[in-house]
């Protein structure tokens, strides 16, 4: 199969036929990548839903050179031979996305300040670079009360973009889904089949996925600010899984076993149950080394500036 | 006396049964089509007579039914969007209700045309009678022959299935009519793939309107000619315009396209004139979702030519001036109407409905409602009107399905034509009307 060329914000990349916009940047690599919020590679069939990865398609493909008449999600639409997007470089696809991450955070209770999440939500970093200075509506928000689905993951619906990652967990991942998304608009929410718990060995995993704080692990709540744990490779023998986990330490003290992910917050492999909550010993497990984590956001503040390529913010 | 296609027999006593229909002259154009004519030779017949999708978007019929992909070999599926929902129209409960076995023919006609040898109609929840209505008509199709096995000796068959929806707006949009269809929750698909190839099931899919596949049968049976004789330039034919509003004539009636909108709202023969005698404020012309004009722009376009009812002439002007012949949902305000309060309306309506899968339509919808809300009551201030135009510029575009858009316009058209009624709505802290 030949190579198909595309130009993303000027830059050449050759990909294969079937790719996605997303994955061509990717590919590319740097400020160029346009942030995902619901995409996950891992997971048929996601993204799509939370359209802040819009870019502009200035020219179709070399057949067809018109442009695409609306603003596209990249992290579903396929390249073409001769494609030319912009992403960065186009205003119109910027400013969309910063009426996205508005949207985002209209119901969202901004509460990063008591949130686990914070420091690895990819929300904070989209409002980061992409949100307003100040918020614009005076509404009342939406609120729902945190609850337990299964005994080892809180829900907390007020912070959850609605982005279907979890529930494509339990589709794929684990045996048999017992939660989904109830109600229609604003007012759908996450939840659990009735009188149903979120039980199975890979329901973890749900948690890896949230792009917010909305599923948070029971067994790490409030114990640490994640800056100001490490994180270790790690891996043990598992019958269920590849038993290759992120193990993330306070002193000598083991606070939260997650999966690897790499720098766009993907997990590389799914774990079991068990090593997730169940090994919460350093002894459990065969340590590899510290782990590199890509930090960004309110962890390391002046990310941004140090990266001129990543100084993409509109101040308005 | 125009053309009248769809409602000719309408009152015709017990035309719902099949004997009644049948010596009208109904499924004449099946045995037409099965005996005398191929599927590709009705598809010609469509495509000629120049049919466009009675739905709301207006895409021409034949060309779709040209997308359907028969390479893969793939079953290959009809079906018929009957989840009419939009606030303004209700043109397709009256043919369900009354003609069912017109629709029935026409899907007969548009299965045998595409290939389909199933084809089911997608009934909208709260038209549960309606159901009942339309499957005993399947009932007696199937009893006299005209579906099932081995068609009046033609060697087509074809089941036809009625589904009733659950009462979601959202399911009127084709491709969360297919997901529900199949029994999941009616989230809109992302396009591409479009249903003509990967559709039901996975396979190749046409979904038209109700009103659309009703026109088959008399396309069949007088010829694309005919049909396209009626109407003018390329709005051919005949549409069913469901008025409602401050007129004194409300109902559903079968025009040519191409009358003058004065003499529809106007004449005793079509809705009367304006109740009461008042005066004339706004027209939306096509369901809820289309931009709403005003009452010199409805009547006359920008350029001052008498507007018509036809799919170029309403939208002539774009968004600016202009509007959309949409599903036919003609709604009348006079000058007692509150464009405000009439908003809200529709955006209490579209945030209930947004399927909340996409951000910009979920969250948007919501704080548009919010806001009018707010601006009713009399909490509004000067910078809300700005802050809708921006929130509504920002949701249209950028949503998986029109839902977004269809939300988005009217927000946007009424501020356009009547922003001084919401600058008053915000000085005087109240509601003028």
């Amino acid at each position: 199969m030949p190579l198909l060329k595309v130009t993303i914000d000027n830059i050449e990349v050759e990909v294969e036929a079937g790719t996605t916009i997303m994955n061509a940047a990717r590919k590319i690599g740097g400020s160029v990548v346009p942030p995902a919020m619901c995409y996950y590679s891992k997971l048929e069939g996601s993204g799509g839903k939370c359209r802040t990865c819009l870019v502009k398609v200035a020219q179709g493909s070399a057949k067809d050179p018109r442009p695409m008449p609306k603003l596209v999600a990249s992290c579903r639409t396929l390249v073409q031979d001769g494609m030319v997007v912009q992403n960065i470089t186009s205003p119109e696809a910027m400013e969309s996305r910063q009426a996205i991450t508005e949207f985002l955070l209209l119901n969202h209770p901004l509460d990063c300040p008591v949130c686990d999440q914070a420091g690895e939500c990819h929300l904070q970093d989209l409002s980061y670079v992409h949100g307003l200075q100040e918020t614009r509506t005076v509404e009342e928000r939406r609120t729902f009360k945190p609850i337990d689905i299964g005994d080892k993951i809180k829900l907390n619906m007020n912070r959850c973009i609605l982005c279907y990652r979890c529930v494509m967990v339990g589709d794929q991942i684990t045996e048999k889904r017992v939660h989904g998304v109830l109600g229609r608009g604003d007012h759908a929410e996450i939840s659990t089949h009735i009188q149903r718990a979120v039980d199975n060995d890979f329901s973890g995993n749900m948690i890896d996925v949230c792009p917010v704080g909305a599923l948070t692990d029971n067994t790490f709540r409030f114990k640490s600010r994640v800056w100001f744990t490490k994180p270790f490779d790690a891996h043990r023998e598992c019958k269920k899984c590849s038993g290759k986990v992120v193990l993330w330490m306070k002193g000598e003290e083991l606070l939260r076993v997650t999966g690897r992910k790499d720098k766009y917050g993907e997990l590389e492999e799914f774990i079991c149950n068990d090593c997730r909550f169940d090994h919460k010993e350093t002894g459990d497990w065969v340590i590899e080394g510290p782990r590199t984590i890509e930090r960004h956001s309110v962890i390391s503040q002046n990310h941004y500036l140090t990266n001129p390529g990543d100084a993409v913010r509109i101040v308005k | 006396m125009a053309t009248q296609i769809l409602l000719k027999n309408i009152d015709v006593p017990g035309l719902a049964g099949f004997q009644v229909y049948r010596n009208l002259g109904g499924y004449t154009a099946v045995e037409k089509a099965l005996k005398t004519l191929t599927p590709d030779e009705v598809t010609d017949e469509v495509k000629k007579s120049g049919l466009k999708g009675r739905g709301g978007a207006g895409f021409p019929t034949g060309m779709k039914w040209g997308f359907i992909d028969k390479q893969s070999g793939k079953d290959r599926y009809l079906v018929c969007n009957y989840d009419e929902s939009e606030p303004g129209t209700f043109k397709d409960r009256h043919i369900g209700t009354l003609n069912p076995h017109q629709l029935i023919e026409g899907m007969i006609l548009g299965s045998y045309a595409l290939g389909a040898k199933t084809a089911y109609i997608y009934i909208r929840g709260e038209l549960f009678y309606v159901l009942n209505i339309i499957e005993k008509a399947i009932q007696e199709a199937y009893n006299n022959g005209y579906l099932g096995q081995n068609i009046l000796g033609s060697g087509y068959s074809l089941d036809l299935y009625c589904h009733p929806g659950a009462g979601a707006y959202i399911c009127g949009e084709e491709t969360a009519l297919l997901e529900s269809l199949e029994g999941k929750r009616g989230n809109p698909r992302i396009k591409p793939p479009f249903p003509a190839i990967v559709g039901l099931y996975g396979c190749p899919t046409v979904v038209n309107n109700v009103e659309t596949i009703a026109t088959l049968p008399w396309i069949i049976n007088n010829g694309s000619d005919a049909y396209a004789a009626i109407g003018v330039g390329n709005s051919k034919g005949t549409k069913l315009i469901s008025a409602c509003g401050h007129i004194n004539k409300p109902g559903i009636y079968e025009i040519e396209l191409g009358l003058p909108v004065e003499e529809f709202i106007f004449s005793d023969e079509y809705c009367g004139g304006i109740r009461d005698g008042n005066k004339l404020k706004a027209v939306v012309a096509g369901g809820s979702s289309v931009p709403i004009l005003p009452a010199e722009l409805i009547l006359k376009t920008a350029a001052g030519q008498p507007r018509l009812m036809s799919y170029e002439s309403l939208s002539e002007g774009g968004f600016q001036t202009g509007t959309m012949l949409g599903s036919g949902g003609f709604i009348v305000m006079d000058h007692t109407t509150c464009i405000v309060k009439n908003l809200l309306t529709f955006a209490r309506f579209y945030r209930h409905e947004s399927c909340g899968q996409c951000s910009p339509c979920r969250e948007g919808t919501s704080w548009m409602e919010k806001i009018l809300t707010r601006i009713e009551n009399g909490q509004g201030t000067t910078k809300d009107i700005d802050l809708l135009v921006d929130i509504s510029k920002h949701v249209e575009g950028n949503t998986i399905c029109p839902l977004g858009d269809a939300a988005a316009w009217p927000v946007a058209s009424a501020i356009r034509h009547f922003r001084e009624e919401f600058e008053e709505h915000i000085k005087l802290q109240k509601c003028p009307f």
